[in-house]
């Protein structure tokens, strides 16, 4: 038998491994992008997150004045409380306000005359209390003396507390509140329905032997070509106030709930469709020969062996489908009407009212359900992939002339549909005056006349979107590549993991204003960037870090885990693999990976709604604020701008694949 | 340093400590490892491993998953760190040097081989980056490639190979940037099995030519047998025995090592003088240490039973024999695996490995009798519950 000495392990620390160069410029390259991800992801979030539980209001008590008279004698100081009591000059309502809050000094004096000769002298009882005189914010416990003209000028500032009146305030607003339930009403109910049509889409493409399959592919492809602004666009021109088809919603109106959904099934299909059908590709011909080997029907069989197959991609999609859709914020934008959500309620609050405060309280509250879709989707996506690893034989379709004629049937409606609102965008984009003159110009194209940055917010679209294609995709496979093939350094690599993940769970708009409260801080060293075309680019790549680091990092570890010993036991350095062996191999995804980040920079509006300056206007902003000011067609023309740029650049990508691959890819072919 | 992984162990046939303490003394050691753990939270994946490996030497690592031999081979590479206890290689500390700064070529069950780039650029890739000018690393390669048996081979990428000639190319590669120590991690597991015996024998001609040290580590006893100078037999984390493959083969130094390595017998026993006693049967054996009465396993394997007619040795005066009964006959191609049972044994089964030639010399039958003799000199004798 085995001796078991029964040494212990000796006392003492454990060896640690003397650093070689490779290994200090990978940890030093990972720490450069866990930095980038914390300035550009986490400190935002973290700064958003207490001004939500920032309240500001007047401490009448940290402020003291003292009058004179005509002749320069001065009174018994008194506080600002003291006197507001007296004259109840400022009710307590006024006395809450937001960071920006300024009361005019003089409120507190009725008699105030900036001609009088009376003179008054400002200080405050702590030292935090502040004041502005003019545009200079003074504090301090000093006396300041100021004459009537001069003391006009002094306004008093809020102090900050932290609580939770910012909630309580939320909450005990109906019209605020009842956005929640609306917004989850939206997202449930078009998230059921697109499921249901992409699960019967994919079903058609995966277990049929229908025709056009390609075809339907293809165009059931197109809706993440174009901003969530579009299909709002589209159904206005058919259903709304001169729609073409109002009279088939008998009365109903388009705008509100019904606009919504049907657009969010739009532009949520492609993301379902794809996931579904993906989950139905991997499942195993033999269950179905075992099934029908025992004579299950097929209705039994679609029950027992499809579903439950298909069950993990059916609840990712529908993860996936109701967090696009509670976050989205063009659509409801478009054609939301007076029906508030969440999305458009952080707009509102930020845009319209300049309450700062309680746009990241909506901030925070749309955080929760798609942190909570997040984590139930990743949890559904690794059991998805065990599953995928057992895979044996692919299921081959047999020509069923019935069930094929239904598949196609269902598919063409479908396609009927997603064409049908590229069609009207596309014609309201090139007729004259829908529905008045329906001939053909093109002058709606000529964007320099209305509003929104002409074609100068186009040509911006796509700077930022190779900007970031680009950058991020760099960005992105660098940060990949250390998280996957570096050794050691474990809890970095794992912090690392995380912040990678959480762009997924952050909705644009949550995004956007949390930039503005980190970046449009003047005490922030970084605020040199905002209003430039750099904030947006940092804001797009962060926006749309995860589904490229989950490519990248998919693509790398079909790499071989030995290849990195192997190159430091021939003595040769990490970067020569990297770009000769690792960059070559994972080409395909590095691709899949730019397009998407360009197709997205494209289209997305949340996030850089609330970043763009007067010299970065953006197109898809563009589209938005032409709906907006009421020019509708130019909207659409620049959305479809929008649609035929991505068209192209997916030419371009596919072309560029195909011509890349074949050199480089040479190897794969036997 | 073989009486320090077993001490409390004292009871190893004399001549084989000294065979192996001889074949040790013949070069200075060349890789000294010395009191080696891992850990990996509370659970020891090595407990104090020592071991001195000779220049030139080839050393099979050999035991069952998670022994600890893989553990220990990336110990020495600096893939994995281990816990305590230092490597030294060519007389250099090279305990926490990272990879790129030790010395070695390395080969992976999985290959490894970079798939994009052609089997020349793959052999190259340790060539470049050392100021070598181009033509000297295309003679080299071309001289790697004729080594492995693969000339002309040099533009195929590595997916138009078979397995056995991927591994060679790997091969190639490790040796092209002549290391000072070659370490193969289960290099052959991946391939068929004659593919594997094939190879087997090359890699061994190679490393023979080349004289380069290196380490196998394998689960395959036959491959360790046929393959190593010497084998180091692990099991939970410790050294069970380091011996030429012969010594392990003939003088287990434990019973797991009996049993892992070729088939053992086994049964309980009773030593005493000079002997074990087993059922009702007492057996002489070689000299042993212990007290009589002690419980004990006597162990034997079963290619050393050796048969007789039964009663041709009178009364069965001669020493260490039994008479049995054939209960079960397996034909095995090039002998007869047999199951025996005796009075003397009482429940126990003996299985007994039988040439073609005793068995038609013998007219061996199921159910038929003879006698078998378990030679004193092959009788291996373990303390019990330990």
């Amino acid at each position: 038998m085995a001796m078991a000495i029964d040494t212990a392990l000796p006392v003492g620390r454990p060896l640690r491994l003397r650093l070689d160069r490779d290994e200090l410029i990978k940890r030093g390259l990972m720490l450069v992008i866990a930095l980038y991800l914390l300035v550009a992801l986490a400190a935002p979030l973290a700064i958003m997150l207490s001004k939500s539980f920032s309240t500001y209001s007047f401490d009448l008590a940290k402020f003291e004045f003292q009058l004179s008279d005509k002749d320069g004698n001065w009174g018994e100081p008194v506080t600002a409380a003291a006197l507001n009591e007296k004259l109840n000059a400022v009710p307590p309502t006024k006395l809450a306000t937001n960071s920006d809050g300024r009361l005019q000094a003089t409120s507190f004096f009725p008699d105030f005359s900036f001609r009088s000769p009376v003179k008054y002298k400002i200080r405050g009882t702590t030292s935090d209390a502040t004041y502005l005189v003019g545009l200079n914010p003074q504090s301090g416990t000093e006396w300041q003396e100021f004459t009537s003209n001069d003391f006009r000028r002094v306004m008093l500032r809020p102090s900050r507390a932290l609580g939770l009146e910012n909630y309580t305030a939320y909450f005990s607003t109906p019209t605020l509140f009842r956005s929640i339930e609306n917004s989850v009403f939206i997202a449930l109910v078009s998230t059921i329905i697109t499921v249901g049509l992409a699960f019967g889409f994919a079903y058609a493409l995966n277990r049929s032997c229908m025709r056009f399959k390609d075809a339907f592919k293809l165009v059931a492809m197109v809706p993440i070509l174009v901003p969530s602004l579009l299909p709002g666009i589209a159904l206005i021109y058919l259903f709304g106030n001169q729609g073409l088809l109002k009279d088939l919603l008998m009365g109903t109106s388009i705008y509100g709930p019904l606009g919504i959904v049907v657009g969010s099934i739009f532009f949520a299909f492609p993301h379902a469709m794809i996931i579904i059908s993906t989950a139905l590709a991997i499942s195993d011909q033999r269950h179905y020969e075992a099934a029908e080997s025992l004579r299950a029907s097929r209705w039994r069989t679609f029950w027992t062996v499809t579903i439950p197959g298909a069950r993990y991609g059916l609840i990712s999609a529908a993860f996936v489908v109701f967090t696009l859709v509670i976050t989205d914020f063009g659509l409801p934008k478009v054609i939301g009407g007076q029906y508030n959500v969440l999305a458009v309620d952080i707009y509102k609050q930020v845009i319209g009212q300049q309450n700062f405060e309680m746009g990241a309280v909506v901030s925070v509250i749309l955080l929760v359900p798609a942190i909570a879709a997040f984590i139930v989707d990743r949890m559904v996506t690794k059991k998805q992939v065990a599953l995928l690893s057992a895979r044996s034989v692919p299921y081959q379709p047999k020509p069923n002339r019935g069930f094929d004629t239904l598949c196609l049937a269902w598919c063409s409606l479908i396609a009927v549909f997603i064409l049908g609102i590229m069609a009207t965008s596309q014609f309201a984009a090139l007729v004259k005056l829908w529905p008045y003159d329906l001939s053909l110009s093109l002058k709606h194209f000529a964007f320099d006349r209305m509003d929104g940055g002409g074609w100068g917010s186009y040509y911006n679209s796509i700077r930022l979107a190779a900007l970031t294609a680009v950058i991020g995709t760099v960005i992105i496979f660098v940060g990949a590549y250390m998280v996957e093939k570096t050794d050691g350094f474990r809890s970095g690599r794992t912090a690392f993991q995380f912040l990678a993940m959480l762009p997924m769970a952050v909705p644009g708009m949550v995004l956007g204003l949390a930039y503005i409260f980190f970046f449009n801080d003047p005490s922030n060293p970084l605020n040199a960037i905002y209003g430039t075309m750099t904030i947006l680019v940092v804001c797009t790549i962060t926006h749309f870090y995860t589904v490229g680091h989950l490519t990248a990092l998919t693509a790398l570890k079909q790499i071989d885990q030995e290849f990195e010993p192997v190159a430091a036991s021939l003595k040769q350095p990490f970067y020569k693999l990297f770009a000769r062996v690792t960059v070559p191999v994972c080409l395909p995804a590095i691709l899949d990976i730019s397009i998407y980040i360009f197709v997205n920079a494209m289209t997305t509006v949340s996030a850089v709604v609330f970043l763009y300056s007067k010299d970065t206007t953006l197109a898809s902003v563009a589209v938005l604020n032409m709906d907006d000011a009421g020019d509708v067609a130019p909207a659409a023309a620049m959305a479809m701008m929008i649609f035929y740029t991505n068209a192209i650049a997916r030419l371009i990508h596919l072309l560029l694949s195909r011509v890349l691959i074949k050199r480089t890819q040479a190897w794969r072919m036997r | 340093m073989r009486h320090e992984t077993l001490a409390g162990q004292p009871r190893i046939p004399t001549e084989v400590s000294a065979m192996t303490a001889a074949s040790l003394n013949v070069k200075p050691a060349y890789l000294k490892i010395a009191n080696v753990w891992k850990a990996f939270g509370d659970f020891h994946a090595l407990k104090d491993i020592s071991l001195d490996i000779s220049e030139g030497e080839f050393v099979c690592f050999l035991g069952p998953s998670g022994c600890g031999k893989t553990t220990l081979l990336r110990a020495i590479a600096g893939l994995d760190l281990q816990t305590r206890g230092s490597i030294q290689q060519g007389g250099r500390d090279v305990s926490t040097l990272p990879p790129s700064q030790r010395d070695y070529g390395i080969v992976f069950q999985s290959y490894a081989l970079f798939p994009n780039l052609t089997i020349a650029r793959n052999i190259a890739f340790g060539l470049e980056n050392t100021k070598r000018p181009r033509a000297e690393i295309e003679a080299r390669v071309t001289e790697l490639l004729k080594l492995v048996g693969l000339p002309e081979q040099g533009n195929k990428y590595p997916a138009q190979l078979s397995g056995g000639q991927q591994q060679r190319i790997a091969l190639a590669r490790a040796i092209a940037i002549s290391p000072g120590l070659l370490l193969l991690d289960e290099p052959l597991s991946a391939l068929d099995a004659k593919v594997r015996t094939h190879l087997r024998h090359e890699i061994k001609e190679l490393q023979r030519k080349l004289g380069v040290t290196t380490i196998m580590v394998t689960h395959d006893q036959e491959e360790a047998l046929s393959m190593a100078d010497r084998i180091v037999v692990m099991n939970h984390g410790v050294i069970e025995q380091i011996g030429t493959p012969t010594e392990i083969y003939r003088h287990p130094a434990t019973l797991f090592v009996a049993d892992f390595i070729g088939e053992a017998n086994k049964f309980e026993a009773r030593a005493s003088n000079n002997a074990v006693g087993i059922g009702a049967a007492s057996f002489h054996c070689e000299p042993h240490d212990y007290d009589d009465g002690t419980p004990v396993i006597a162990a034997i394997r079963p290619e050393d039973i050796i048969p007789h007619a039964s009663g041709s040795l009178a009364n069965g005066a001669a020493a260490n024999t039994i008479d049995v009964t054939i209960s079960e006959m397996e034909f095995l191609g090039s002998f007869w695996r047999t199951r025996l049972h005796g009075h003397a044994l009482g429940n126990e089964t003996l299985i007994a490995d039988f040439s073609i030639n005793a068995a038609r010399r013998l007219s061996l039958v199921p159910g038929g009798e003879l006698t078998v003799e378990l030679p004193a000199e092959r009788l291996l004798i373990y303390p019990r519950g330990a």
